[in-house]
């Protein structure tokens, strides 16, 4: 009876301390996933079949953080579309909580944008969801293997371009290319909070 | 003398004179609006706080009085909307419980150094809660020493008991009611 109860303890604790799943974690694969893109086609990671690594951004219309960084995200994909790693953008947003998320209006954007990258709508949120995606700009780096190579920021300065003097990305993607490691792999930024469908 | 030998006196023989005695006695009358009206704005706002800048430093030292009251610590800024949808909550906290210190940490410095938005943010809501304008530049150097489970996305709010070192954290908007919740949590 004694070794029960302290089995049904120790299970108890075990059970309490699992941590919660958070999404990803640096090294583990993500999963591929299918979304709408603002052209209305549906478009898979596995679409890009010359890629050497994915530039997942869950990203928005409306956040200033995203505003401030419209410009340097096409740019991130001018520069590493070509070496194989494209910019995938997904808007995790529930258009209800923020109208300006709508998928007329991300079409919008992505016009006015001029963007050469997919600009999914991730409209279930199952995807931000399985990342652990909690920030709009939220920037996931991924190698050919969908393995979680760096999470995180764009840069170090949100709100001056020609201040930054750390660029995480070009740096994670620069590691990858050569065949390095990734110099460092997780960054914080203050940010939106992706606006969640009420539970 | 007829009013219309006057006018034609005063206008035609003095004219020049009379005009810039005129022109002077209404820049008098303006300027003392304008006293008058800086008065009364000034008087307005006589009531409502400015936001306080702090630095990283200051702001840990604030967080880590051991003596202090339970802290609720709100992170939010002027440009995000589901921070300001709470804004009532903590403001009611505030003025409700005299047990607790709230303290509202405008996060508005990473995009915008300059607090004037943020003050006029304070005047127009008329907020009593403590404001603290955080005044540190790259974010990831100091997120993790506030509270590692925030991802830096706001709103944000941290639940402190000082003197059990207890701590609560909720990332999202905190819907009615949770904020008691939490204080109960951190006793």
């Amino acid at each position: 009876m004694k070794r029960v109860v302290i089995l049904l303890v120790l299970v108890a604790f075990t059970w309490a301390g699992a941590p919660v799943k958070n999404g990803y974690d640096i090294g583990e694969t993500a999963a591929d996933f299918k979304l709408k893109n603002v052209d209305g086609k549906m478009v898979s990671l596995a679409d890009f079949k010359d890629a050497q690594g994915y530039i997942v951004i869950f990203d928005c219309n409306t956040c200033p953080y995203s505003k401030a960084y419209n410009d340097r995200i096409v740019a991130l994909n001018d520069k590493y579309a070509a070496k194989g790693f494209p910019v995938i953008a997904i808007n995790p947003n529930d258009p209800s909580k923020s109208g300006g998320d709508s998928f007329d209006e991300m079409a919008k954007l992505a016009k006015r944008k001029n963007y050469t990258f997919p600009y999914l709508v991730d409209e279930t949120q199952s995807v931000a969801t399985a990342f652990g995606a909690t920030n709009t700009p939220h920037v996931f780096v991924l190698d050919k293997a969908l393995k979680v190579q760096y999470i995180g920021a764009i840069d170090d300065n949100a709100r001056n371009e020609n201040a930054v003097s750390k660029r995480y990305v070009e740096d994670a993607v620069n590691a990858l290319l050569s065949g390095r490691a990734v110099p460092i792999t997780k960054v914080k930024a203050i940010g939106c909070g992706i606006k969640w469908k009420n539970a | 003398m007829h009013l219309g030998e006057y006018l034609s006196s005063n206008l035609h023989a003095n004219s020049p004179l009379n005009l810039a005695r005129f022109a002077l006695h209404a820049m008098r009358i303006k300027t003392n609006l304008f006293v008058i009206f800086a008065l009364l704005l000034s008087a307005a706002c006589a009531n409502a706080q400015k936001a306080e800048a702090v630095t990283l430093q200051q702001f840990q030292k604030r967080l880590s009085e051991k003596d202090g009251k339970v802290l609720i610590v709100n992170f939010w800024a002027t440009w995000c909307a589901p921070c300001i949808h709470e804004l009532p909550l903590f403001e009611k906290l505030n003025k409700e419980n005299g047990d607790v210190e709230v303290l509202l940490v405008s996060m508005d410095y990473d995009l915008d150094p300059d607090p004037t938005k943020v003050e006029r943010f304070i005047d127009r809501k008329k907020l009593e809660s403590k404001v603290l304008f955080l005044t540190a530049d790259n974010p990831n150097a100091w997120i993790d020493k506030i509270e590692k489970r925030w991802s830096g996305a706001l709103p944000a709010t941290l639940v402190i008991n000082p003197k059990t070192d207890k701590r609560q954290f909720v990332q999202g908007e905190v819907g009615e009611g949770q904020l008691e919740k939490l204080i109960e949590a951190v006793k």
